[in-house]
């Protein structure tokens, strides 16, 4: 069995996704960050961006957040979030539309919101 | 039907229909109970993940932060008030109030100037209405809090708190709600906020034998801390605002049963009224059927003679 690290991702209302994993790649204020099992405590602060987290089994969870941390410790990994949303949650047509009109309104908050969770929807 | 009964009987019927309405908010405000504590259940994880993260950067660094750094001499103060939309909760809100001002009290006479922040309508409305200065207010999201309204909230208060003092800021922030104990019990109380006493925090999670590893930060922990300390103020006003709407409701449950109870109380005492009113009638009808009878055989009596 390969070395595995326990995922937790929660955002400010609800537990989003928890498990095993083998690596998460997320994106800090200074670039992005892979963790892998046996990484040395860290504490980062998150970008909005997508996260990607390949889990014991092979598969591919990617989530969207917007804002929050990153905290490594004893093969626990927690990533905080105050939205956090998995890819499959993420309705790719609404999204569109919420991008066309944030464009159209010139609110570059939700232009960007909107951007990170199409991001994360089409990567997986 | 004499009239009086007829009157008992509007009565019964008045109070009849104001027992199924107390009954149907009473039911409404336990599943709300239940619903609101779920809610607070499941803000738990990410608000642990974030006291365990501000206590390790305020044990594993020194670093000062305006929201951590206590001033020699306070002299202004922030006191946030948590209070309900909607009445129909028994003391709920007054007792919130008569907290909030006993603080506001207590920090007068400690020489500090006190700025009032308010959430929600009863709180607003009372204070509007003896004309006190509200610096801010909001409401319309008490029933369920969403952590959206929590930013809105904290948002200005960590802004006066970052602000000097000379410029219309604040050295303290206290928060005043009601601490869901039980379904039974709920106690408003008062605490301060700001600035973070990070011993008090450690203290929490040191209580579970915990050794926090060394951790790097990324970028530096600085910066973590600056990111950190908002969001960990949002979330313990999240907190507040979960648990005061699940005390309001616990109250209006509470509220609601006694005036339900008081409802089938009142219904028994008239239902026994209207009988003895009704009884009343028809013994005074016999009286005056025999009277009238025994007044006619008299007559005829007298008559044969």
């Amino acid at each position: 069995m390969a070395a595995e690290l326990h995922v937790e991702l929660v955002a400010a209302d609800r537990q989003v996704w928890s498990g095993e994993a083998t690596l998460v790649v997320a994106r800090t204020t200074s670039g992005d960050i892979g963790v892998m099992p046996g990484h040395q405590p860290l504490l980062g602060v998150l970008e909005s961006g997508p996260v990607t987290i390949r889990t014991s089994e092979g598969e591919t969870v990617v989530a969207a957040v917007h804002g929050g941390f990153i905290s490594f410790a004893d093969n626990k990994l927690s990533l905080l979030a105050e939205i956090a949303e998995l890819a499959d949650e993420i309705d790719v047509k609404r999204i569109e539309q919420e991008l066309q009109r944030a464009k159209a309104e010139g609110d570059v908050h939700a232009e960007r919101r909107a951007e990170v969770r199409l991001r994360a929807a089409t990567a997986s | 039907m004499g009239a009086q009964l007829r009157v008992y009987k509007r009565r019964i019927r008045s109070v009849t229909a104001t027992k199924k309405i107390t009954k149907a908010m009473e039911m409404i405000a336990a599943s709300r109970v239940v619903k609101a504590m779920r809610k607070v259940s499941a803000s738990t994880p990410y608000a642990q993940e974030l006291t365990r993260a501000v206590t390790a950067v305020g044990t594993g660094s020194d670093v000062k932060h305006p929201l951590t750094t206590e001033v020699e001499n306070p002299t202004r103060a922030a006191v946030l008030l948590l209070t309900s939309d909607r009445g129909l909760a028994g003391a709920f809100n007054s007792n919130a109030i008569k907290a909030a001002e006993q603080l506001t009290a207590r920090l007068e006479g400690e020489g500090k100037q006190v700025d009032t922040y308010i959430v929600g309508r009863r709180g607003v409305a009372h204070y509007n209405f003896r004309e006190r200065k509200v610096t801010e207010s909001w409401t319309g999201f008490t029933d369920e809090p969403a952590y959206a309204d929590a930013k809105t909230v904290a948002a200005p208060l960590i802004e006066a708190i970052k602000t000097d003092t000379e410029d219309g800021g604040v050295d303290e922030l206290h928060i005043v709600y009601t601490e869901f104990v039980s379904m039974m019990t709920q106690t408003a109380t008062g605490a301060r906020l700001l600035p973070l006493r990070l011993e008090e925090v450690a203290e929490e999670v040191a209580k579970k034998d915990e050794i926090l590893p060394l951790y790097d930060f990324e970028p530096s922990a600085e910066d973590v801390l600056d990111a950190l300390l908002p969001r960990y103020v949002e979330s313990r006003i999240y907190n507040a605002l979960l648990q005061s709407a699940a005390s309001k409701h616990a109250a209006t449950r509470r509220a609601m049963k006694s005036a339900t109870d008081n409802a089938g109380e009142l219904i028994d005492n008239l239902a026994r009224l209207a009988n003895a009113a009704r009884q009343a009638e028809i013994t005074q009808e016999i009286s005056e059927i025999v009277g009238g009878a025994s007044a006619l055989a008299d007559a005829t009596a007298g008559s044969d003679k």
